[in-house]
């Protein structure tokens, strides 16, 4: 652009200087907003990061509350010693890596029928995995309560109040997005490849297991990264389903426990949240690409 | 002799094809059953209840009787039903409006700057998206403190009256959407980041040669080639913000006076914590028609895309 501006003519020159005078106000606009917008993203948890390194004192005083002046970790420390919040840590660790297991089997598998092998009625079931990915929980856990108890009333299994009742309804918040990700990886790897494999001899599972998997690696990656981040992530199943406080996932846990009485612990509250917001985060910190083609496979796909 | 010829290129075709058939049908066999723990899951798990919450919206509150319609006529003459209605739309569509702005508009800042930086702005852009929105609207929640509101202590400063955010009605309310905007937005600016990466960039320089202004560009270039990433989004967030949960039910609990409720929340309280749960039901199942308007959207969507490929 500037070799073209010196070579030319001067009135070129002008026009050029004020095109990229333009871009320049453009530019430094974009950063000033981009700069506010970042600030209004990241008000909350740096707040809550501040509030989490105060003493029950200091977050009682009239002080200013946007800054530490005593920086303690005591809250740190007496959450990662209570028994009670490390349960609701091993409880969503459990379950949110069993339901990664559990959906990725599934949806590996049915992705690979539906993308590959079909049958009778398979177009229709693609679009209505995709259809039933619509329905929203907050349909569901009523009659889904009612149904917990007449299973109990009838084979006197005990769904209600056990965390590991997450790990069976888990799965159909993660399976059906998961499987439409999957469907579009595996639509995606060429034919020629399954017909090689096919002539060598290999079954459809060897298909699955030595060509499909290794292929759409980076969409299973993200399929995970899906189905681990919902899990952790869902409020309203253990509010409905789980009540005493060893039963209970961290997002629940910290909500019904944390917040008792008159008197909130708040350093402890914002640090518990924190520490439940980590796993999520470093997911995303390492595996941002993932993450984010996860996100944007069920939109940009096709 | 072309009959006999006819006749015999028959018969080769015809062995290989039975055996095709076999073929097809052992891998439809085997493709079915591959599929079947997702049909099996889908079926009992999402079909199964969301026709049974059906059932139970016409039984009375005991479950014993059938009552038909008697559960809706009860809902429509409870002047809070109508409030949950309409709090419920202010809810979901003001929050989809500014979801949708912002995330327009930030994914256009960020697609300015130089592609080194993108990554890091998108980066910082997106963390209200990953962090569990329980834990983070327990942050708002902390930040709206009655007593120890952070935000009050800076109006305090700059001398404007402070604000009651969850106890007010209308402030509640405007909280509410607030923090539910906050976490939506950056998934619009992930969707629209990438759409507009889509957008070959010959057609912005063949308009800025036509001498388009900014506007012309985005009216008559960036619209268009975004529309079905805008609709398609703007569908999904609808869905989800309307049957939203987590963010009333920790901020507000849908008080004050019930003014905050909306479908999902609402149903909690009288389903779950009240033990009605055939009008709990009844009041879910209203997020039905949002969500069958949605589906034939959708499906008409990926038609058209089966159609184009």
């Amino acid at each position: 652009m500037a070799a073209v501006a010196e070579t030319g003519s001067p009135r070129a020159a002008v026009k050029a200087g004020s095109m990229r005078n333009d871009r320049r106000r453009a530019l430094v606009w974009s950063y000033v907003f981009l700069f506010l917008f970042v600030i209004f993203f990241l008000t909350p948890p740096i707040y809550m990061f501040i509030t989490s390194l105060k003493s029950s004192a200091e977050v009682g005083a009239v002080t200013n509350p946007w800054w530490v002046y005593h920086p303690t970790l005591e809250n740190y420390i007496s959450l990662l010693t209570s028994p009670q919040y490390l349960t609701f840590f091993r409880n969503s660790a459990v379950v949110s890596l069993v339901v990664v297991v559990i959906t990725m089997i599934i949806s590996t598998l049915a992705a690979f029928s539906l993308a590959r092998m079909k049958f009778w009625g398979s177009t229709t079931l693609a679009t209505g995995v995709f259809l039933t990915y619509l329905i929203p929980e907050t349909l569901l856990f009523i009659p889904l309560f009612k149904i917990f108890a007449f299973v109990h009333d009838t084979f006197g299994i005990s769904l209600i109040n056990h965390w590991w009742v997450l790990i069976i309804i888990y799965p159909t918040l993660t399976v059906p997005f998961a499987t439409w990700i999957m469907i579009g990886y595996f639509a995606s790897i060429p034919k020629e490849l399954d017909e090689a494999a096919l002539i060598d001899g290999a079954g459809y599972f060897q298909m699955l297991t030595k060509i499909f998997i290794p292929v759409a690696l980076p969409g299973i990656i993200a399929a995970m990264i899906f189905a681990f981040t919902v899990s952790w992530a869902d409020f309203l199943y253990p509010m409905a389903f789980t009540t005493s406080a060893d039963q209970m996932v961290l997002p629940a846990g910290i909500v019904t426990t944390l917040i008792k009485g008159d008197v909130f612990n708040w350093g402890q509250i914002m640090g518990a949240s924190l520490l439940g917001a980590l796993p999520p985060l470093l997911i995303y910190a390492f595996l941002m690409d993932y993450y984010i083609a996860g996100l944007t496979a069920g939109a940009t796909k096709g | 002799m072309a009959d006999v010829l006819a006749q015999t290129s028959g018969m080769a075709a015809a062995r290989p094809r039975s055996g095709m058939r076999r073929f097809a049908q052992r891998r439809s066999t085997i493709a079915l059953l591959m599929a079947l723990p997702l049909i099996v899951l889908i079926a009992t798990l999402v079909i199964y209840p969301a026709l049974y919450s059906i059932h139970l919206a016409t039984l009375n509150r005991s479950l014993e009787h059938f009552v038909g319609l008697a559960n809706f006529k009860f809902l429509f003459n409870r002047e809070t039903f109508w409030m949950v209605v309409k709090q419920s739309c202010i809810f979901a569509i003001t929050a989809v409006v500014f979801k949708a702005l912002i995330g327009f508009c930030v994914a256009h800042f960020v697609h300015n700057v130089p592609a080194k930086g993108q990554r890091k702005w998108r980066g910082m852009l997106l963390i209200p998206w990953v962090i569990p929105p329980a834990m983070s609207t327990l942050g708002w929640f902390w930040l709206f403190d009655p007593s120890y509101s952070a935000f009050n202590w800076i109006f305090e400063r700059i001398g404007i009256p402070s604000v009651t955010w969850l106890g007010d009605p209308y402030w509640a309310r405007f909280s509410v959407i607030l923090v539910n905007i906050w976490y939506g937005a950056p998934f619009f600016l992930i969707m629209y980041l990438a759409a507009l990466k889509s957008v070959p960039e010959q057609l912005y320089e063949a308009a800025a040669i036509d001498g388009a202004s900014w506007w012309q560009k985005i009216w008559y270039i960036t619209l268009p080639m975004m529309r079905n990433i805008i609709s398609i989004t703007i569908l999904f967030s609808l869905i989800v913000t309307f049957a939203n949960f987590d963010i009333v039910r920790i901020l507000t609990s849908g008080g004050p006076i019930d003014q905050t409720h909306i479908f999902a929340t609402w149903a909690f309280k009288l389903g779950i914590e009240g033990g009605d749960i055939s009008l709990g039901a009844c009041v879910s199942l209203f997020m039905f028609p949002i969500l069958a308007f949605a589906a034939v959207f959708i499906l008409r969507d990926i038609n058209q895309r089966g159609n184009e490929a």
